[in-house]
C-alpha cells in the first residue's frame, strides 16, 4: 500500500462505522489462559491483520470472532449485534454477512471447486441453477481461476486452493471477510498476487477485512492496521508504520525475526503438535 | 514398602482411567441421542429454519450405504442360510426331526441372522466410512466451514446419513431375508426330499408378519446406531491421518458392539 493511499485511508477510517468491536476478551483452554483481555475495534472498509508468533493467540481470536469458540468472558459485537447473544439460527442466518477463508482452503473434496463454490448459494437462496453458475462463475473470475470450475480440490495447487476458498467466501458478497493465514505456505509471487487479490476484493466489494497472518511481508502489503498479539494479550494496534516503529521489544523481535517463542512444557508442545487444539 | 504404595497407585489409577472412561461414555451415548432428537428436529423444522433437508444427498446416501451394499449383503446371506441348513439338519437328524429344519431356519433367518449380518456388514462397510468421512471433514476444517457459511453440520451430514439409513437398512433385511431363504431352501429341499415348492409353503407357513417385521423393525434401530456411532466416533478424531485410522477402526467395534446389544435387549422385550 503507498503511503499517500495510507494517510487517505486511515484519515477516512477516523469516521467510519466500527463493524467489529471486541472487549476485554478472555478465553481458557482448561487452565491455560489463551486469551487475555484482547479490546480491539475494526472499521468498516478497513483491512485489519492480526500478528503474532506461534501460540500467541492470532487463530483463536479469529475463531472467536466467527463463534467457532465460545470465550470465558467478554464481548465480541460483529456489525452490531453481540454473537454470543444470538441463537444458533440467528447466528447461521447473520453469517450470510461474513466470509471466511480458512488457513488449508476447507474444501469440500468430494465436490467441485464450481459446486464448493456455489455451495452457500445452493443452501441460502432460491436462485435457480443457472443464475448460480452464473454468479460462481463471476467470483471464480475475480479470483482468476476460472478455468478450475470443473477440477476437484485435489486436483489443485496450494494458492488455486486459498483462491477457490477465497471464491467461496466471497460468494454472497458478505461485509465481513475474515482470512485465516491467507498466504502461508505459498512461494512469494503466488503469496504476493494473493494479498493483490484481497486488496482488490476490499476495493471493489468494500469489504472489512481480518487476515491473521505471520508473514510479515505479507501483513505490511495488506494492512490498513495490524494488530500484535504475544501471550494472548494486545502489544499494539497501529498502522503499518506505527507497528514498523514500534518501540516495544517484543515487537521488534517478531519484526526482525527473532521472536521468542513462548516457552511450552513437553506435554503442552506434544498436545499443539498433533493438532489437538487449533492455535495461532 | 515400595510394593503396597505401587499397587495402591495402580488401583488409583485404574478407577481413575474407569471413572474417566465412564464419564466419556455418558457424554458420547448424550451426545448421540442429540443428534437423534436434531435429526429429527431437522427433518420437521428444517424449511422454516431455513435450513431444508434436502432429498439429493439422502439418495446420495441410501446409494452407497444401500443399493451398493446389496452384492455383498446377498452373497453373505445366501452363504448364512445354506451353513444354517446344514447346521440345522445336522442338529435335527440327532432325534429323527430333520422335516422340522425349515421352521428352525425360516425363524432364525427373518428374526436373527438376516437383521444381525446386514447391521454388521453396514457398520463395517459404511458406518466406519461415515466416521472416516466425518474426521477427515473434521481435522480438514471442512465442519468449521460449514458453520462458517451458516450451514448447520448436523442437518447438512448426519439427517441424510441417518434418514438413509434408517430406510435402507430395513430394506437390505428384508432382501437378505429373501436371499437367506433361498439359500437354505437349495440344500433342504434335495436334502429332506421335498420339492422347492414345498419348502417355500412350509416356510410361509412358518413364518408369520410379525417375524419378518421383529427383524426389519430392529433393523431400522440398527441403521440409526449405525450412524450415530459413526458420527460420535467420526467427530471425536484428535491428530492427524492416524487419529482418522483410530476412530474409523473405534467406530467398526462401537457400531457392531451397539447392534449386537441392541438386538440383546430387543429380542428380551419383544419375546417375553
Amino acid at each position: 500500500m503507498s503511503e499517500a493511499a495510507a494517510t487517505t485511508t486511515a484519515a477516512s477510517e477516523s469516521d467510519a462505522e466500527i463493524v467489529i468491536e471486541v472487549r476485554d476478551l478472555v478465553t481458557h483452554y482448561g487452565d491455560r489462559k489463551i486469551l487475555d483481555g484482547v479490546s480491539m475495534d475494526i472499521r468498516r472498509g478497513e483491512i485489519m491483520v492480526i500478528m503474532g508468533g506461534s501460540g500467541s493467540g492470532k487463530s483463536t481470536l479469529l475463531r472467536h470472532l466467527i463463534r467457532l469458540e465460545r470465550k470465558t468472558s467478554g464481548t465480541i459485537k460483529l456489525l452490531g449485534r453481540e454473537v454470543d447473544d444470538m441463537s444458533d439460527h440467528e447466528f447461521y442466518a447473520f453469517c450470510r454477512k461474513l466470509g471466511v477463508a480458512f488457513q488449508g482452503g476447507a474444501l469440500f473434496s468430494s465436490m467441485s471447486v464450481g459446486d464448493n463454490v456455489m455451495l452457500p448459494l445452493r443452501e441460502h437462496t432460491n436462485l435457480d441453477r443457472t443464475t448460480m453458475e452464473i454468479m460462481v462463475r463471476l467470483k471464480l473470475q475475480v479470483v482468476d481461476l476460472a478455468i478450475a470450475e470443473k477440477l476437484m480440490p485435489a486436483e489443485l495447487s496450494g494458492g488455486m486452493i486459498k483462491r477457490a476458498a477465497l471464491a467461496r467466501s466471497i460468494i454472497m458478497d458478505p461485509a465481513l471477510l475474515f482470512c485465516d493465514e491467507p498466504s502461508a505456505g505459498l512461494d512469494p509471487v503466488v503469496s504476493s498476487a494473493l494479498d493483490e487479490l484481497i486488496l482488490q476484493l476490499r476495493d471493489a466489494m468494500g469489504m472489512t477485512v481480518v487476515a491473521v497472518t505471520h508473514e510479515l511481508d505479507s501483513a505490511f502489503r495488506i494492512a490498513d492496521r495490524i494488530t500484535v498479539l504475544d501471550r494472548g494479550k494486545i502489544l499494539e494496534i497501529g498502522t503499518v508504520d506505527e507497528v514498523r516503529n514500534s518501540k516495544n521489544d517484543r515487537i521488534q523481535a517478531l519484526l526482525t525475526r527473532r521472536f521468542e517463542e513462548e516457552e511450552l512444557d513437553a506435554e503442552e508442545y506434544i498436545r499443539r503438535l498433533v493438532g489437538e487444539k487449533q492455535d495461532g | 514398602m515400595a510394593a503396597p504404595d505401587s499397587k495402591q497407585g495402580g488401583a488409583v489409577d485404574f478407577f481413575e482411567e474407569a471413572g474417566r472412561g465412564t464419564v466419556r461414555g455418558v457424554e458420547q451415548f448424550g451426545y448421540g441421542a442429540t443428534l437423534v432428537w436434531q435429526t429429527i428436529y431437522w427433518v420437521f423444522m428444517g424449511r422454516f429454519r431455513q435450513q431444508r433437508v434436502r432429498a439429493a444427498p439422502i439418495f446420495a446416501e441410501a446409494m452407497e450405504a444401500g443399493i451398493r451394499a446389496i452384492p455383498i449383503i446377498a452373497i453373505l446371506s445366501m452363504t448364512i442360510g445354506i451353513m444354517l441348513a446344514l447346521q440345522g439338519i445336522h442338529a435335527l437328524k440327532a432325534f429323527g426331526a430333520e422335516q422340522q429344519v425349515v421352521l428352525g431356519v425360516a425363524l432364525g433367518i427373518t428374526r436373527e441372522f438376516a437383521p444381525l449380518i446386514t447391521g454388521i456388514l453396514v457398520a463395517g462397510r459404511s458406518g466406519s466410512a461415515l466416521a472416516a468421512r466425518l474426521a477427515t471433514m473434521t481435522i480438514s476444517q471442512e465442519i468449521d466451514a460449514l458453520r462458517s457459511m451458516g450451514i448447520d453440520p448436523v442437518r447438512f451430514l448426519v439427517v441424510p446419513a441417518m434418514l438413509a439409513m434408517a430406510v435402507m437398512v430395513p430394506v437390505l433385511v428384508v432382501m437378505a431375508d429373501f436371499v437367506a431363504l433361498l439359500g437354505a431352501g437349495l440344500y433342504i429341499a434335495p436334502e429332506i426330499n421335498i420339492t422347492m415348492a414345498a419348502y417355500i409353503d412350509q416356510t410361509l407357513a412358518a413364518i408369520s408378519v410379525d417375524d419378518v417385521m421383529h427383524g426389519v423393525s430392529k433393523s431400522a434401530i440398527f441403521g440409526v446406531l449405525i450412524t450415530v456411532v459413526g458420527i460420535v466416533d467420526g467427530s471425536s478424531v484428535t491428530g492427524g491421518a492416524e487419529g482418522v485410522g483410530r476412530v474409523t477402526t473405534a467406530s467398526v467395534v462401537h457400531g457392531i458392539s451397539a447392534i449386537v446389544l441392541t438386538d440383546m435387549v430387543f429380542v428380551f422385550a419383544a419375546t417375553r
